[in-house]
């Protein structure tokens, strides 16, 4: 129990990671490519596909840093303070960004509230890979606490990382305005797909790269005998998605690029968890370390079990009601 | 320049709550209110709640995602400037705050959604539960942080070893000694806080003579409510009082300014608390009113503030001076709401002006006494966080002083902009009316042929 409980915990704030990751990605995305609209009736569109969802969407960002709380207070309690400013320039970001989808609508001007919706939604995707650069790269941790200073994440490859979630996030957005959208957005929305598509491809290859030759511990984990024969498959896997999703936007498909953009994210996800498990503060800090007492973690894997599949169902619902294309002069509220 | 990162870390965190508690004070109250209003409608077939209902949502639409955003930050704020308080009482606040996002924040998000966008796409019926369905998850959303407060203010059902808090019985966690008090006692606050801003719009329309028939449900609605919560909120802050009493007296001795626990307590209107000498100076009292308040006897005595050194008191002037104004304003709550409905029941309760002025400006009233509320019980709780087991100083992050003042600087920034420009949309949607574009605009769809027509009817004498 004591060995099984954090991993399965760790699978569960995994879940609720990569949750937030695909469906806040896509409302953030939009934000992202919020300039390149042309006009305000077009904006409006771009805004109202995603409008429904937005705070549930967010709420699994809540639900993340909960989660770590509750099973993994002490990660949580190293990670916060070492990540400090990049968290909280994302909480900040996070609040523009959420604001300006309910004062666009009341106001009469909106191009302030444009610019707070871009760049609102751009540095809280920036910040995000940021945050989880500064964690692959590690964390300094003495006697179970951050140990380092306020600027210990600030580096080419955390940087690297916040660009690279842009391009993600802005690529999400794409493949959901061509799906959910139609004529002059969703037309603009497959041509930057194929751009953001190549940056993501070039962005992927670059982390994966780095990570092994800045880490000598990943590199091992990928490239020794017998890891290799059975991972192998996963940068495979991944090239052919990426050549489905370029396929599928070029011939012009509604549904399916999205989706298989979903599972870009899932592969680039998994192969973090490869890099990096049971290390849930690299370098010194695993799952087992940090686990809340066994007595926390039963009391809130009950409700976990009983809710979580309750809560997919009503996210699922919203889905299914509001699915279908958003047309130009939908109203509003 | 010397930061001392305690204090900048506790002004960063009561600066970013205080603004987020603002809005869930409200939008817990004005759920319920817009879940009311569809049931009325449901019920009535009358337009007029279904009008109500759309402009009361709009402006819920506004609060809820100032409330969502700002409580974003606190879930991440327990870790980057207390996360030795998150270390050593993880074990069991965080999984109080998992349970409120898993039962609650879903389901709020969710479905409002739903009472947002859904309006044609929906039977009305789903429209109105769905709303109906935020109200109760805003309600248990505050049952599950009223009882991970309570928890810090009076811990029961763990052990402590090795410095780290463990759980040994859940339910005696969650309904920990204070927490039925705290929790009746806030979410009474929050439909107060409603019916007062609901009350001022509806005297604000009466005043300027628009929206007459709206103005007046909204007017009936609310005094019928406040009339009789705030009298409630006497008697439920009494108890919880003499329950703070009994497990955090040092707290009541600073909200009374009480030194000396030999003699009885007055009841000071008004005093100086001067900390440094433990006495009071100015004071205007009534002689053992606290007294008999606290041990409903006039030769009660309870414990004084010079019953602990010094180092274990609370800021005695800012808990002694928010409890006061917490009360005076309850007090005004109680006369004003008692006063509506004496004139209600004269049936003068519409003419008589100079009483719908004064309501309309006193929108503000329940978020004050709210905020000072908790300022009493928070800064009351000092120089603990979790009471008599976890001291604040020990609780901070290791983070530099100097970086908590910038992101200080940077909240104080940021929310001073969204809140300004929060109150100046609400203050236009309260303009516009619930007949102007706030409601009208969405072509909205109505509860039976019979209130279509009505409404039909209602649009075209409006045109002439």
């Amino acid at each position: 129990m004591e060995w099984y409980l954090p991993v399965i915990w760790a699978a569960l704030i995994g879940t609720a990671v990569a949750m937030y990751v695909i469906l806040d990605g896509f409302d953030l995305g939009i934000g992202i490519l919020f300039p390149f609209a042309r006009t305000e009736s077009e904006r409006d569109q771009m805004m109202r596909s995603v409008a429904p969802f937005w705070d549930g969407n967010e709420t699994w960002l809540v639900l993340g840093g909960a989660g770590l709380l509750v099973a993994f207070p002490k990660a949580y309690g190293v990670v916060m303070p070492a990540l400090y400013l990049p968290v909280i320039v994302m909480l900040l970001a996070l609040v523009f960004r959420g604001v300006a989808f309910e004062f666009r609508t009341i106001s009469r001007s909106k191009t302030w509230l444009n610019v707070a919706f871009t760049i609102g939604s751009t540095l809280a995707a920036f910040a995000q890979g940021v945050i989880l650069g500064g964690l692959i790269q590690g964390i300094r941790v003495q006697n179970g606490a951050f140990a380092g200073g306020t600027f210990d994440w600030a580096t080419p490859f955390a940087l690297l990382c916040g660009l690279s979630l842009v391009a993600g996030y802005g690529l999400l957005g794409a493949t959901w305005l061509a799906m959910k959208t139609e004529g002059p957005i969703a037309e603009r929305a497959r041509a930057q797909s194929k751009i953001l598509l190549l940056a993501v491809l070039v962005f992927m290859a670059i982390v994966s790269l780095w990570t092994p030759l800045a880490d000598s511990r990943i590199a091992a984990r990928w490239f020794s005998l017998p890891n290799f024969y059975f991972l192998w498959p996963v940068p495979v896997v991944t090239a052919l998605v990426a050549f489905l999703t370029w396929y599928w936007i070029e011939t012009g498909r509604e549904v399916p690029p999205f989706l298989a953009t979903i599972a870009l994210f899932l592969l680039g996800f998994l192969g973090l968890v490869i890099s990096v498990f049971p290390y849930l503060v690299p370098p010194s800090l695993t799952v087992w370390d940090t686990a809340a007492a066994p007595a926390s973690q039963i009391f809130m894997l009950l409700g976990t079990l009983l809710l979580l599949p309750l809560i997919l169902v009503y996210v699922g619902f919203i889905y299914w009601l509001f699915r279908g294309k958003v047309r130009e002069g939908e109203s509003y509220h | 320049m010397d930061f001392d990162p305690v204090l900048l870390a506790r002004l960063q965190f009561a600066f970013t709550i205080i603004f987020h508690i603002i809005f869930p004070s409200f939008t817990i109250g004005l759920s319920a209110y817009i879940a009311t209003l569809g049931a009325m409608w449901l019920r009535t077939g009358n337009d007029r709640y279904h009008l109500l209902m759309r402009f009361w949502t709009r402006i819920f639409a506004v609060s809820f995602a100032m409330g969502v955003v700002s409580g974003i930050v606190l879930s991440y704020q327990f870790g980057t400037n207390w996360s030795r308080f998150s270390v050593m009482a993880g074990n069991v606040i965080g999984p109080l705050i998992g349970y409120e996002v898993l039962s609650a924040f879903f389901l709020e998000a969710t479905f409002l959604g739903v009472l947002l966008f859904g309006s044609n796409r929906v039977p009305p019926w789903l429209y109105v539960l769905s709303a109906a369905v935020v109200a109760v998850g805003t309600a248990i959303s505050a049952f599950w942080i009223l009882s991970a407060n309570s928890w810090m203010q009076t811990p029961n059902g763990h052990e402590v070893r090795d410095g780290i808090v463990y759980p040994s019985d859940w339910l005696a966690v969650i309904f920990n000694p204070s927490f039925p008090y705290r929790f009746a006692h806030m979410l009474n606050a929050a439909y107060l806080t409603t019916g007062f801003v609901v009350l001022a719009v509806g005297a604000r329309y009466l005043v300027a003579g628009r929206y007459i028939d709206e103005g007046r449900t909204m007017l009936r609605m609310a005094i019928g409510l406040t009339a009789i919560l705030a009298p409630l909120q006497l008697f439920l802050g009494d108890q919880h009082g003499l329950n703070t009493l009994q497990y955090q007296p040092i707290k009541v001795a600073a909200m009374e300014a009480h030194w000396d626990g030999s003699k009885p307590g007055d009841f000071h209107i008004f005093a100086w608390p001067d900390e440094k000498a433990g006495e009071n100076r100015f004071a205007i009292s009534i002689p053992r009113g606290s007294s008999l308040i606290l041990t409903h006897h006039l030769n009660g005595l309870f414990p004084g503030l010079n019953s602990v050194p010094a180092s274990n008191r609370p800021p005695v002037a800012i808990v002694f001076f928010s409890f006061r104004i917490m009360l005076a304003i309850g007090m005004f709550m109680i006369a004003t709401a008692l006063f509506g409905a004496f004139l209600w029941w004269r049936g003068t309760l519409f003419e008589t002006r100079w009483y719908l002025r004064v309501m309309a400006q006193c929108w503000w009233v329940g978020f004050v006494a709210v905020i000072a509320g908790w300022i009493v019980t928070e800064c009351g709780r000092q120089p603990w966080l979790v009471h008599n087991i976890l001291r604040t100083a020990d609780a901070t992050s290791p983070v530099p002083g100097a970086t908590i003042a910038g992101t200080l600087a940077l909240f104080v920034i940021a929310y001073g902009v969204v809140f300004s420009f929060g109150i100046y949309y609400i203050n236009r949607l309260i303009a516009q009316g619930p007949t102007g574009p706030a409601a009208s605009e969405t072509g909205h769809f109505s509860a039976s042929p019979i209130s279509a027509a009505h409404d039909a009817g209602r649009t075209a004498v409006r045109q002439t």
